[in-house]
């Protein structure tokens, strides 16, 4: 079964950032090895001489990947909704990576902002993406105002520290299995992805990993590969653990067996 | 008068938002506009009507996580 967002289908489970690459070469390289189909991308002041913002737009439409708009660094309400307009505008896209953060040090959400947010986007339109925690009451809230995809995070956002609770996610997961969810920030690695995939979630958003990678072409092709394998691994359906070791060679016609009693 | 663009504090003699944009030198640049912190839309731009102490956020596309 393919990833689905909003009625859409996408054949890679990746979802890439587009910021602090070492050049906006590196940055294209990294997308076209990735094989993603998907960018995030914010809004931020531009100066009226500074161009910087028009060069990027022209650097991603040449990728031909679907841009998600994010609301990055928006603290209340009304700066999440605002940004979410303006972007709609430049972008010309109801996506929406709905962010309210809550705290400067663990860049966490605000989960009584975001749920707040979301309604009002969803109301006037919008296919919102929310970056949320594992919370299950605040994901219930999101579902019932309309939110299609769920986007938990892993760990703190740029701290590569992968999958914090894996009692927490797997719950989530079963506790939504019709929707599309994402684990979104903490992946720090390929195998962080993997794990993702594994445990059953349909697709990873990253930056921090791929761009400030020592070598961020190879780690982006790295997580084209961990996805491949995470997924496929959760449609073969992973034994479960056992506590006592069984042998996995056969024990009948061992040589000299019972020769010991 | 004086208006606030993108937290800098600055004169203008435009009337309203789409006239200062122009005067400000963003062309065609892919822009969008918010007006005391609500949005609005590229068509309303010259209805918005500027008064002293406005406060006006100009933005663009840009790297993002």
């Amino acid at each position: 079964m393919s990833l689905v967002f909003y009625g859409e289908s996408f054949s890679s489970r990746l979802l890439l950032g587009t910021a602090q690459y070492p050049s906006p070469q590196i940055m294209k390289s990294a997308i076209e090895v990735s094989g993603c189909e998907i960018l995030t991308a914010s809004v931020r002041r531009e100066a009226a001489k500074g161009r910087d913002g028009q060069k990027f737009w022209s650097l991603i439409q040449q990728t031909g990947c679907r841009i998600l708009p994010n609301t990055a660094g928006c603290k209340s309400v009304q700066e999440a909704v605002t940004t979410a307009h303006m972007a709609r505008e430049l972008f010309d896209t109801p996506w929406i990576k709905l962010e309210v953060i809550g705290n400067d040090d663990t860049l966490q959400p605000n989960v009584f902002g975001l749920v707040e947010a979301a309604k009002i986007l969803c109301e006037e339109g919008f296919n919102v993406f929310p970056y949320t925690t594992t919370d299950l009451g605040v994901a219930e809230k999101l579902v019932d105002f309309g939110c299609q995809v769920l986007m938990p995070w892993g760990s703190p956002i740029g701290s590569g520290r992968g999958l914090n609770d894996l009692y927490a996610l797997r719950s989530f997961r079963a506790h939504f299995p019709d929707i599309s969810l994402v684990i979104d920030a903490g992946i720090g690695t390929a195998s962080h992805a993997t794990q993702a995939l594994e445990l059953g979630y349909d697709a990873v958003l990253l930056n921090t990993a791929v761009a400030k990678a020592g070598d961020s072409v190879a780690m982006a092709e790295a997580f084209k590969y961990a996805l491949f394998a995470g997924r496929k691994a959760f449609e073969a359906k992973a034994i479960n653990p056992r506590d006592m070791a069984m042998p996995s060679t056969p024990v009948v016609g061992t040589p000299f067996w019972h020769t010991h009693d | 008068m004086k208006i606030t663009v993108n937290g800098e504090s600055q004169v203008t003699q435009a009337s309203n938002l789409q006239e200062l944009v122009k005067r400000l030198g963003y062309g065609e640049s892919k822009i969008a506009a918010a007006f005391n912190g609500s949005f609005v839309p590229h068509s309303q731009y010259i209805n918005t009507l500027l008064s002293e102490g406005d406060d006006i956020e100009i933005v663009a596309p840009m790297q993002g996580g």
